[in-house]
Parts: structure tokens; C-alpha cells; sequence
């Protein structure tokens, strides 16, 4: 049998995602900080979390918020893996270099639509109201936003292989600003103007935007295109320079 | 049979460290040929691991070509990469994972399909005694077994050439001595080209059947253990008198024996280097004996890679002895050697 891109990147992912399958409780520890802004924060919110609109306008960013802590987080198994050895052996395996990136960043998927579908089931008895087929939308969305985010933190990884504190000190200096700055735990639009004006240079805001008008089944708005083009550029600029790092490494 | 499998021209390698040009593997010309089991002998940072890395596609060439089993390791990587088998100084299988689901993934890393690699993967589990831990997670396995498995993942596609960098490096004597039988059975068995680099000179004389000493990046020597001890050491006779006056009596008397040998004195023990030591010794002893000087004891040693690299660099190899002979002593030697 011979081996090319797509055979590669299935093997890469396939691999990846066996440790999650032989253990599902892992998706759950990487989602527990989003459970507890869920839990802890939500009530904070100025119309409290009994009411439905809050509920509504809250659970999607909860989403994109577990999906951005554990997707960026995710470089430092394959800093592990550097470390302990199992990566170079994947480098001398005839393994074609963009699958090895695109393989682990897809796996990235997997929990991010396990942890969505936990945060929907657990809200839905405070009165979230599902719509099926905007969400599914949502969640691809969210998928291509998640495959270039997973690709940046390898890219992140193999930056700082000789470094393991400068992985988590990017990754923990990035992920706040980009978090509130997409007007994820609280709107922006009561914000001073050059709050609003950052935020529009953040990605994440746009993707956020998006879940919101998909999560309540608004499917044909500018808000999700331009969700869209966030998480496709986020996906492009992701697969291309963690394939080059991953050349180089 | 004697096909080439690894040819090296001028092969070299820069690092720059602070600015400063290292010269990792200088002008490296090698020629391996299928069926060989070749160590790479030398102290750490002689450029052994360089050399490895560079035949392996793990790093590029700063000048020179390398072929390895057919080709190119810079214009055809992934040719090199589908023939040859690589075992790391780290571990191939991953931590988190299990072992088998490691070795399944590895042969769909070299396009087995999943029946075969699952079935191969049975194979070296079992022919590397991993039965009671191929499916536990690696993590949890002993330092031994873990290295086992690294066995079991560079050899899943039975590859024709394989690699290993200083399999035995943190195992206990036991452990080592269990790699090294698997390692020699590979070859053995199957006629692998196994090229390895360690600086456990023990390893290198037990396995290899050609041993390249490497120092400062460059070859100084490339022959098989036998013959490097004897072009390059002698055997070591030990004599302890009971007196210094009997010492030097000795030594005088014993370079009249044991001609173009190499005698010290140190108090009342003398050192005589020479081929055939153990044919030596007795006559050496009667001799000594009838001129009425009384021998307190004796030590014959066979020379080891060791006496070779010593020779060879004015250096110990081993990590305890790790300090430079006085130089009179080299020069004393080498000329006894030319």
C-alpha cells in the first residue's frame, strides 16, 4: 500500500485521537475552567442567568471558549512528545511533514464537538433553547477556526522545544486578551472606542459573533460570514506556518 | 549480497554556538555495505550523533552528499526515510499511549495496512518478550521494557538498514546485556545493516563486527575490534615485586625477554605492554625466577577498545578516567606502536 497526503494525515490523526477514545474523561478535564465561568460567571451576567436571552447570548461564547483553551493547550503534548522522543521517530518515518501538522490539528475536532455538545445538554434544563441545524453550522465553523489554532499551537511547540516555559507563557499571555477582546464573557458594546477598535482586529470576535447569530438560527448573516472568513484565514495561516515549522524541525 | 548501502562523501557538518563555527563531522567518507554491523565508537560530542542524524534525514548537510539505501538523504528524504529503521536515544513510542496502538500506528506510518501491522506488531511483541505490557500505557513501563518497544517500532517494517543511537545509554547491565542479544539476533537472523553509535566500548567490542572511531568529527580508525587492539595495543603484563630494587632489576631483565615491548616502572610494580602476553608470562616468570628476582604477583589483561582510543587520542574514553594522559606518555607508545 502506498502512502500520500491523505493516508498520512489519517494515520497522524487516528493516532492522535486513540488516547481521548481509550479515555473519554480526558475531554472533560480540559473543559473544566469554561464549566466553571459557565457555573460562576453566567448568574454574574446583568440580566442573571434565569433569563433565556442571557442564557442564549452566553453559551455560544462558553463554546468557542473551551474550544480555545484546549486547542491551544494542545502543542504541549507534542512538546512532550518531542521531549521524550516519540516525535523524532515520527520525523524519520516517511510521513509527509504538512500531514504530520494536519493530522494532530484535526483531531482537535473531535473534543471540541464532545465538550459543545456537554455545554448544550447541561443548559438546556436553565431554558437554553437548541436550534439543531444553526449550531451544526456553528460547529464546522468552529472546526476550520479550530484546525489553524490547533496548527499554530504546534507551531507554537516547535518553536519553543528548548524552552518548555516559553510555550506556556505565550499561550497563557495570549489567551486572556484574545478572550475578552472577543467580547466573549461580556459585550463589548458598552466598552470605551478603542477597546471596540482592538477587537476588531481580533479573529476570535468575529467567530464569536457567528456562533452567537448560528446558536439562536440566524444562518444567512454577515455576522457568519464573516465568521467564515476568520476561521478560514485562521485555518490557512495556521496550516502554512506550522508546515513550515514542521519542515524545519 | 555486497551491495552498497551507505556511501558518504566529504561529508560535514557546521553548528554555530555563540557565534562560533563548530565543526561537528568534518569531510566524513564512509562506505557501509549491506550486511555490515558497524558501531560508531567515540566520546560524547565527537560528532557520532551528527553523523546519525544527517544519514537519517533528522538534519541537513552543511556541505558533502550522503546515500542511504539508494538514496539521496537530501534530494530524496522520503526514499531514505520509507528503507531504514531508527531507534533514538529518546523513545519511539509515545508516553500517553499504549504500546501496541504505538507499533499499529508505526506500520501505518510505512504504509502496512492495519491487518498486517497489526499482525506484525504481534509478532515483535512477542519476540520481544512485551506480552504482559504491550497494552498498558507506555508511561507506565520500566526503563527496559520501554526500550524494548523502541526496538519493536524501528524494526515494524523490517526494515534493511537500521539505526541506533546509544541503544544501551541509561540501562541497567542486565537490561544491556538483554538489548544487546536482540540486537546481535537481528542481525543474525534476518542480516540487517545495523550501524549504532555508543560510547560504551564493552558494546562496541561484543556487537559490532567493524568499529569506527570517531574524535573531533573525523574517522581515526576503522577496523574490526580484533584488529584494532592488535595494531594499536598491546596485551598489559602487571608484575608486582616485593621490593623497587627487584622492580628495576626486572624491568632490565624482562626488556631482555620481551624485546620490543613497552616497560614501566612504578615502585615496585613494572608494566610491560606486548603482543602475546599470555605466551609471554611464563616464560617471563621462569626467567625471572632463575636470575634470583621474586615475582609477588602478576596480572595478564587482554587490551581493550579503550587501550585502542587512548592510543589512538592520548584520551581515556571512559567518563571516569575522562582525563588527558601526560603527553610523554602518548609519545612512549606511539612510537612502540610504529
Amino acid at each position: 500500500m502506498s502512502t500520500n497526503l491523505i493516508t498520512d494525515t489519517a494515520t497522524v490523526f487516528s493516532r492522535e485521537l486513540r488516547p481521548v477514545l481509550r479515555n473519554p474523561f480526558s475531554v472533560i478535564f480540559t473543559m473544566v475552567q469554561p464549566l466553571f465561568f459557565l457555573a460562576l460567571f453566567a448568574p454574574l451576567l446583568p440580566d442573571g442567568a434565569g433569563d433565556e436571552s442571557t442564557l442564549q447570548w452566553f453559551i455560544p461564547g462558553i463554546v468557542v471558549m473551551s474550544c480555545l483553551f484546549g486547542t491551544s493547550a494542545t502543542g504541549s503534548n507534542l512538546l512532550y512528545e518531542i521531549q521524550t522522543g516519540s516525535h523524532e521517530r515520527m520525523l524519520v518515518s516517511p510521513l509527509s511533514r504538512p500531514a504530520l501538522i494536519m493530522g494532530r490539528a484535526l483531531k482537535e475536532i473531535v473534543p471540541m464537538f464532545a465538550q459543545a455538545a456537554i455545554i448544550v445538554v447541561v443548559t438546556i434544563p436553565f431554558g437554553f433553547r437548541l436550534h439543531l441545524a444553526g449550531a451544526i453550522i456553528g460547529l464546522l465553523i468552529l472546526s476550520v477556526f479550530c484546525l489553524g489554532l490547533g496548527a499554530l499551537s504546534y507551531t507554537l511547540a516547535l518553536a519553543s522545544k528548548n524552552q518548555e516555559w516559553m510555550f506556556w507563557a505565550v499561550q497563557q499571555t495570549l489567551i486572556f486578551p484574545l478572550l475578552l477582546l472577543a467580547g466573549m464573557l461580556l459585550p463589548l458594546d458598552g466598552g470605551p472606542g478603542w477597546l471596540r477598535a482592538l477587537s476588531r482586529f481580533n479573529p476570535l470576535t468575529y467567530v464569536v459573533d457567528a456562533e452567537r447569530a448560528l446558536f439562536s438560527g440566524e444562518i444567512a448573516t454577515a455576522a457568519v460570514a464573516g465568521g467564515v472568513v476568520a476561521a478560514v484565514a485562521v485555518a490557512v495561516v495556521g496550516l502554512l506556518i506550522g508546515t513550515r515549522a514542521m519542515r524545519r524541525a | 549480497m555486497n551491495a552498497t548501502m551507505i556511501r558518504t562523501r566529504k561529508l560535514t557538518r557546521h553548528f554555530v554556538v555563540k557565534k562560533e563555527k563548530v565543526e561537528a563531522v568534518r569531510d566524513l567518507d564512509l562506505h557501509i555495505e549491506s550486511g555490515e554491523m558497524v558501531a560508531l565508537l567515540g566520546p560524547n560530542g565527537a560528532g557520532k550523533s551528527t553523523t546519525l542524524r544527517m544519514l537519517t534525514t533528522l538534519l541537513s548537510p552543511t556541505s558533502g552528499t550522503a546515500e542511504v539505501a539508494g538514496y539521496d538523504v537530501t534530494t530524496n528524504q522520503r526514499g531514505v526515510r520509507g528503507r531504514i529503521g531508527y531507534i533514538g536515544q529518546g523513545n519511539g513510542a509515545a508516553h500517553s499511549q499504549r504500546g501496541r496502538d504505538e507499533l499499529v500506528s508505526q506500520g501505518r506510518a510505512y504504509g502496512m495496512s492495519v491487518a498486517a501491522a497489526r499482525a506484525r506488531a504481534a509478532e515483535l511483541i512477542s519476540s520481544l518478550d512485551l506480552e504482559g505490557v504491550a497494552d498498558r500505557i507506555v508511561s507506565s513501563l520500566s526503563g527496559g521494557q520501554r526500550r524494548r518497544l523502541d526496538i519493536a517500532m524501528g524494526l515494524i517494517h523490517a526494515p534493511d538498514l537500521l539505526f541506533l543511537d546509544e541503544p544501551s545509554t541509561g540501562l541497567d547491565p542486565q537490561n544491556r546485556a538483554n538489548l544487546q542479544e536482540h540486537i546481535h539476533r537481528l542481525h543474525a537472523e534476518h542480516g540487517t545493516t545495523i550501524v549504532l553509535t555508543t560510547h560504551y566500548l564493552e558494546e562496541a567490542d561484543h556487537l559490532a563486527e567493524r568499529v569506527i572511531v570517531i574524535d573531533h568529527g573525523r574517522v581515526i580508525a576503522d577496523d574490526t575490534p580484533a584488529r584494532l587492539k592488535a595494531d594499536h595495543a598491546g596485551d598489559r603484563i602487571m608484575l608486582t615485586f616485593d621490593h623497587e630494587d627487584d622492580a628495576r632489576r626486572g624491568v632490565a631483565h624482562s626488556l631482555g625477554i620481551a624485546a620490543p615491548a613497552h616497560v614501566e616502572q612504578d615502585g615496585a610494580r613494572v608494566l610491560i605492554e606486548a603482543d602475546g602476553g599470555a605466551q609471554l608470562t611464563p616464560k617471563l616468570l621462569l626467567s625471572l625466577d632463575g636470575a634470583g628476582i621474586t615475582v609477588n604477583s602478576v596480572e595478564v589483561a587482554r587490551p581493550t577498545l579503550d587501550d585502542v582510543f587512548l592510543k589512538l587520542t592520548g584520551r581515556s574514553l571512559r567518563e571516569d578516567a575522562a582525563i588527558a594522559t601526560p603527553q610523554s606518555a602518548i609519545t612512549t607508545s606511539q612510537e612502540n606502536a610504529a
